[in-house]
């Protein structure tokens, strides 16, 4: 297992270079960016506010409305813009991991929309997306019960790692990749969990612990950049 | 939870009118002058050419990319401009999901026919075998936050991505963009075109709108200047504007186009 080496020389649990900042879209109610090597998110959280159309309002509950978006030039083949069917599942997947924090009881009858924009995309955009996502809402003033950490597990050939980047989504030797993409609250609970590729369940589980070790690294870059916006 | 923030209020349009009948903004410029413009360039690896653009607090990215396609049939000599504009959800709480609106339609065409009409990109450069094969340059735009004049500040940053982009290499074998292998620039001609707007408030003409400020304009005229050659133009809004105005607005915009053009210049060095 040792002898496995990572095309960037990085450990089988080594994040790739994390760096985060909070309030970074003035119109927004909450805005963050987080860059995880070579992959670089933004998102604005707008709301809670009234939902429109009025048939599309929940009087029991408020709404978690989330858009995935990829620029253009964020990767080397341009993306045609606007919405994609890779896109709109993202989406749909971000709100299933971050809506568990969130109390939406509290928000009979609104919205709050949550809009993440790829700028740089080196694999895990989806992960980057969802932990900007998760400091955007922090600094929207919602109350949450957790932040949502967000982190890509991996299977290159035999060997379990994290954070791929995208030479290490392509490797092809051996058993090839096998992509993770996992989030969760940092208490420890899974809020999301894909998978492409070929693993057995013992592999998974080490892939699973090795993601949810991590991701207090992952916790402890979100608080502080969240504590930074308020500190000046 | 914010009310009706789709709109500025009233009492504040008026207060913009009667401090502009005094040669006044809010934030203290005077009135042909534009808000510090910051260019933060390379802000995507993956691009051609891209850069951050902030004018106060109004931000956009562009990008450059380019690809290889047919030309298009009236042009089988010439590579291909393709200009998009994204006004996102994310930058402004009046921008709604959904199929391009006019404002975005609008913007994307405004800075197309600046760049094609000043002719700074040599499309005739950009043939790779007349007829069947050529480049196409996209320019994709997006809003990031909007606090006002969206247009100018895409305009600036369409010119700064377009004078940094690398022209990738072509495998004719492989057929093949090779995105990673850059050598030469995209080839430009000599001019510099940026889209300056001048609108119109009361019957004061100012630079540079905050988004108060365009919420309070009654008409506006987009010029797409190069050292005072003019390739482009788009009055917007329906009041109608004197001729004294219009090539007054021209004075203005030649003016800002030398102060803006310079920081372009620093950033491309």
């Amino acid at each position: 297992m040792t002898e496995f080496e990572r095309p960037d020389g990085r450990k089988e649990d080594e994040l790739r270079e994390m760096k985060a900042k909070v309030g970074i879209i003035p119109n927004a109610d909450g805005s963050a960016m987080y860059q995880s090597g070579d992959t670089i998110a933004i998102a604005a959280v707008y709301g809670p506010k009234k939902m429109h159309p009025q048939h599309k309002q929940n009087p029991k509950r408020g709404v978690l409305r989330c858009t995935y978006n990829m620029n253009s030039f964020s990767v080397s083949d341009r993306i045609k813009p606007g919405p994609s069917r890779r896109s709109t599942e993202i989406s749909k997947i971000i709100e299933w991991a971050l809506e568990p924090v969130l109390d939406l009881d509290k928000y009979p009858n609104t919205v709050i929309d949550v809009h993440i924009n790829i700028i740089q995309a080196d694999a895990g955009t989806r992960c980057a997306g969802i932990n900007a996502a998760s400091m955007a809402l922090a600094h929207a003033g919602i109350p949450m019960k957790d932040l949502v950490l967000s982190i890509s597990a991996g299977k290159l050939d035999r060997t379990i790692v994290l954070d791929l980047n995208k030479a290490e989504e392509d490797f092809e030797d051996g058993e090839g990749a096998t992509d993770i993409p996992i989030s969760m609250t940092n208490s420890g609970e899974l809020t999301h969990l894909q998978l492409d590729g070929k693993i057995n369940s013992k592999q998974l589980k080490k892939a699973i612990e090795m993601a949810r070790k991590s991701s207090k690294k992952i916790y402890e870059i979100q608080k502080k950049a969240l504590k930074e916006s308020v500190n000046f | 939870m914010a009310e009706d923030i789709n709109s500025t209020p009233e009492a504040t349009i008026e207060r913009i009118i009667d401090y502009l009948k005094e040669n006044k903004r809010f934030d203290g410029r005077k009135l042909d002058e534009f808000r510090e413009l910051i260019i933060e360039k390379n802000i995507s690896k993956k691009a051609e050419g891209s850069v951050r653009v902030r004018l106060g607090k109004t931000e956009v990215l562009v990008g450059v990319k380019v690809g290889v396609a047919e030309p298009y049939p009236d042009s089988p000599d010439k590579g291909n401009l393709m200009v998009t504009a994204e006004l996102l959800p994310l930058s402004s709480p009046r921008f709604e999901l959904g199929p391009p609106k006019f404002d975005a339609i609008e913007l994307g065409r405004v800075i197309d026919r600046g760049v094609r009409e000043s002719k700074i990109i040599d499309l005739e450069k950009l043939v790779i075998k007349e007829g069947e094969k050529v480049w196409t340059i996209f320019i994709d735009i997006y809003s990031i936050n909007d606090d006002g004049n969206l247009l100018d500040a895409a305009g600036i940053g369409a010119l700064a991505a377009l004078k940094i982009a690398k022209l990738p290499k072509y495998d004719e074998k492989e057929e093949k963009v090779l995105y990673d292998k850059c050598e030469k620039n995209i080839p430009l001609t000599d001019v510099n075109p940026i889209p300056i707007t001048v609108h119109k408030i009361g019957n004061k003409l100012i630079a540079d709108p905050t988004k108060e400020e365009e919420d309070a304009s009654e008409t506006r005229l987009t010029i797409g200047i190069s050292d005072g050659i003019i390739s482009s133009m788009q009055k917007g809004g329906a009041a109608p504007m004197k001729d004294e105005e219009i090539f007054e607005a021209i004075d203005i915009a030649d003016r800002n186009w030398k102060e803006l053009f310079k920081k372009i210049e620093k950033i491309i060095k």
